[in-house]
């Protein structure tokens, strides 16, 4: 079952109904308006001219399905990092959901606020490295915002509409705050653009998050249950986790997919994201071939770096999945124990209830209310295990996968590189016989050959180095985000297990009197 | 041997003061060791029991001759047996956790004997029982004759005498007791499995945050493997991270443990030795209940008895009517007793259980903010 199928033809009726006006700004329309499939061709940049060659090697999707080759190859990894798995969802809080229906207030549910609280970006932090990079020397200072999911449409051809609200004082957008309002394929198309333009030359390009057909087919058909709105929620985090990485990569905030993703009201419909589409299959055509590709390409490793950083990843990679596993177990288990907390606590109220002794039977209610908020903390405590830890260290693992992806156009550019040569050794080979034979004709040709192959080895030993000295600069880039990302959760995380502490040190100073003035 | 000391020449019934220090598996059973000393002199015994002497020593209490009104009693309960009476279900989740905890249960087990043992020699006519002292101070355990299990203790699943529970009092006072105990026993025994049921879910979750501190352990090595402090800046600053990472971890994990074993210790105590004293009131209850069923008989009997059974029924009335009083004067005095007693013990419990609690929180919030501000340091 296809999750983004094209919406029928709609109406302006149905358009209307979830206008949201908020503070007197535009009314948005869905992305949904236009049926056309051409995705968009870069515009001319306005870049600061780093190391981008744009047009030199335009967009072909249909030779390298990158994005995809990312997503899918993630897809297949071990069950420990499929996120969007049915066991998990009923993992998480069994309170009711909201109603999801079109035009909802700005704020999900009470536990669901406690994320946001947790979950402020943390970009200001990272403003002296990032001046370091700008080229046009703006401080970094850019905050975007994910929020307000909204069901747009109805039955299978309903989607999620979020709303992307953008704070910067960057000179090189027109305004200081603007919203639009995007639906997951457009995240899923700018990721393949960026991806289709950057990664052959060397960027790390941060993945989208996952589709996911049982997630968002239960959010389609209305099942208005606590899972879905985890699924949601869980949705709006990572998509606000893609933007905020992929805008903190200098070269690609200055892309202008990305530029008009943030900025424009109105987005052409990415289409060659739908599942199972002719072009879903063609991508798993190529990302077969892809696999058998590597395997076969041996590469003569001059630079050692290379090889001990790719060893490294993989180890890393191994790690972090290993961690992630043992996370989602603790997440489980904190939910165990507030289930069992909660029925203790209802134990304890019903034996209160029946005390006949009345200041025994008072403590024994009050212990009962305690019990209840602790199992509320359990709660909560769990989502910020999950929310904070366990998205991180998936996110990582799908950054991962993009980082060895790079790894392997490198290597690609390697390949290409000796085959030029290669060519050119066959052409030389050519020249050299007909020189005996006396045609003069073929063998201007031959010569004009040889110098076109010529040319094409010293473009590919370019590209080569180019390439070589891109992923530096990016892997570079990359443990430097990663060490200020861990820390960021980290210390977060941290804060919310003092912060547990600290109130359930607040429940039993509360209860201790009452249980001294019982006798 | 022993026949000396159990003459009631010098008999001195004092308080005790009991204390189960030890205990050790011998083969197939379980040996005590219990220290006690009198209030009233400084002579300190020592002795090892086996459970099957605590059976007797039960026995032995309720089986007391000589004493008016023994069976409006509340006879402190039995603990419980130690090892194989385990359900399987639960020795399997045993199986599994660290043999920390296991050394834990037999020191349950200890405190059980222990908890009971106060009881009895708290309790002004059981103390008395002379198969208290001989417990508590012969070297040698007693001679035991076979106790036939079920008979006088479990009267209420006699399938014929079930009926005679429900049967109405006389008395208000009892009457509202016996309701009572009723529901209280049903809370107390459902909030009691409870608390246990953490405890067994306890080894699955210490199981599961060992592991995530475990492998966090791991993660750190793995990637501090190589990773000396000339290399890749950014790498070695992951690696300390993560080391660190791990270490909150486990005290995270020695928090889960220590939160349930307070619970456990204190209220989930309290609560598993209540709902058997619950139940120990009851079969009080239930005898006297039995008896005042055998007065109405002996009554009706009597006014249908023939002229010259006439004087045996008479008998069998006046015996009956005295036992009957004596065991509800027993009994109204045991049930005072009694709940002022549980509410003390409750009261206790919940302080110790609050208690306990707070302190775990403060000792770990104190530790979790050390390492947060170790882990800020770090990474400055």
């Amino acid at each position: 079952m296809a999750t983004e199928r094209e919406p029928p033809p709609l109406g302006d009726a149905e358009q209307t109904d979830f206008r949201e006006l908020e503070d007197g700004e535009d009314l948005f329309i869905s992305t949904a308006s236009t049926l056309e499939s051409s995705p968009t061709s870069p515009e001319p940049a306005s870049l600061p001219a780093e190391d981008i060659c744009v047009n030199s090697n335009g967009p072909q999707p249909a030779e390298i399905s990158l994005d995809d080759d990312l997503e899918d190859l993630f897809a297949e990894a071990t069950e420990e990092v499929s996120l969007d798995s049915p066991e998990r969802e009923p993992i998480l809080s069994d309170e009711p959901s909201p109603a999801i229906t079109p035009v909802t207030p700005t704020a999900l549910v009470t536990p669901r606020v406690e994320p946001k609280t947790i979950f402020v970006p943390a970009m200001f932090e990272r403003s002296k490295e990032e001046l370091e990079e700008e080229a046009n020397g703006d401080s970094f200072d850019m905050e975007i915002v994910v929020s307000d999911p909204e069901k747009v449409g109805d039955g299978m051809n309903a989607y999620m509409a979020y709303k992307v609200t953008t704070k910067t004082s960057l000179t090189i957008f027109s305004e200081n705050e603007f919203s639009v309002k995007r639906r997951f394929s457009d995240f899923l198309g700018l990721h393949s653009k960026l991806a289709t333009k950057y990664m052959h030359i060397g960027y790390i390009v941060p993945p989208a998050p996952e589709k996911s057909i049982v997630g968002m087919t239960k959010v389609k058909v209305g099942k208005e249950d606590s899972s879905s709105t985890e699924f949601v929620e869980k949705r709006r985090a990572a998509l606000e986790r893609y933007l905020e990485r992929t805008v903190k990569h200098p070269t690609l905030l200055h892309d202008p997919d990305v530029m008009q993703f943030l900025e424009s009201s109105e987005l052409p419909r990415a289409v060659s994201t739908q599942a199972l589409s002719g072009a879903g299959i063609l991508r798993m055509v190529n990302k077969a071939a892809e696999a058998v590709n590597k395997m076969t390409i041996k590469m003569n490793e001059s630079d050692a770096w290379f090889e001990e950083k790719q060893q490294q990843f993989e180890n890393l990679d191994q790690q972090l999945r290993k961690l992630h596993t043992s996370v989602e177990s603790l997440v489980c288990h904190r939910k165990e124990l507030s289930v069992n907390t909660a029925a203790f606590a209802k134990s304890a109220a019903m034996l209160g209830n029946s005390e006949d002794h009345t200041a025994l039977s008072r403590a024994l209610s009050q212990l009962a209310e305690v019990e209840e908020k602790i199992d509320q903390l359990h709660q909560e405590q769990a989502y910020a295990d999950f929310y904070l830890f366990a998205e991180l260290l998936s996110d990582y693992v799908r950054l991962l996968t993009a980082v060895k992806g790079v790894f392997d156009q490198r290597m690609k550019t390697w390949q290409k590189w000796q085959d030029a040569q290669a060519m050119l050794q066959k052409k030389l080979e050519a020249e050299s016989k007909l020189q005996f034979a006396n045609k003069p004709d073929k063998l201007q040709q031959a010569k004009d050959e040889i110098r076109e192959w010529e040319e094409k080895v010293q473009q590919g030993e370019r590209d080569f180095e180019q390439i070589s000295k891109t992923i530096r600069k990016e892997v570079g880039r990359f443990e430097k985000e990663r060490v200020r990302d861990f820390k960021a959760v980290i210390i977060k995380y941290l804060e919310s297990l003092v912060q547990t502490q600290q109130q359930l040190i607040k429940y039993w100073e509360a209860f201790l009197p009452e249980a001294k003035a019982i006798a | 041997m022993d026949a000396g000391i159990e003459d009631n020449s010098n008999q001195d019934f004092s308080g005790y003061d009991v204390r189960v220090t030890d205990a050790a598996q011998n083969g197939d059973t379980f040996v005590y060791v219990i220290k006690s000393q009198q209030i009233s002199s400084d002579t300190e015994y020592r002795v090892e029991r086996e459970f099957e002497d605590v059976e007797w020593l039960h026995h032995c209490l309720l089986t007391q001759e000589g004493v008016t009104g023994l069976h409006g009693i509340i006879f402190p309960p039995l603990p419980a047996k130690p090892g194989p009476s385990l359900s399987n279900s639960e020795a399997k989740t045993k199986k599994k956790i660290e043999s920390l905890a296991m050394v834990d249960d037999w020191q349950m087990y200890c405190r059980a004997l222990e908890e009971y043992l106060h009881l009895v020699t708290a309790h002004p006519v059981l103390v008395k029982n002379p198969a208290v002292h001989s417990f508590l101070k012969h070297r040698e355990p007693p001679i035991k004759t076979k106790v036939k299990k079920g008979i006088f203790n479990k009267l209420t699943q006699a399938v014929g005498e079930l009926r005679k529970e429900h049967h109405k009092d006389i008395d208000d006072f009892f009457q509202n007791e016996r309701d009572s105990n009723l529901t209280l026993t049903a809370f107390t025994k459902a909030a009691a499995e409870r608390t246990k049921r953490s405890q067994i879910n306890f080894p699955v979750a210490l199981c599961s945050s060992t592991e995530i501190a475990i492998a966090c352990g791991h993660f750190s090595t793995a990637l501090h493997l190589g990773i000396g402090q000339d290399d890749d800046p950014a790498d070695y600053a992951f690696a300390k991270m993560c080391l660190k990472l791990s270490e909150v971890l486990d005290t995270v994990k020695k928090n889960f443990e220590k939160v349930a074993e307070n619970d456990l210790n204190t209220l989930g105590f309290n609560l598993e030795l209540y709902s058997r004293f619950q139940d120990a009131e009851k079969e009080m209850l239930f005898r006297r209940t039995c008896k005042l069923v055998d007065v109405e008989t002996a009554n009706k009997n009597l006014g249908q008895a023939k002229p010259q059974k006439k004087a045996a029924m008479e008998d069998i009335k006046k015996a009956a009517d005295t036992e009957f009083d004596e065991i509800s004067g027993m009994a109204k005095v045991e049930i005072q007793r009694y709940h002022r007693e549980r509410v003390r013990a409750f009261q206790k419990a919940l302080i110790e259980l609050s208690d306990s609690q707070l302190q775990t929180a403060r000792e770990c919030c104190v530790e979790l903010k050390q390492q947060l501000a170790e882990f800020k340091q770090l990474c400055a």
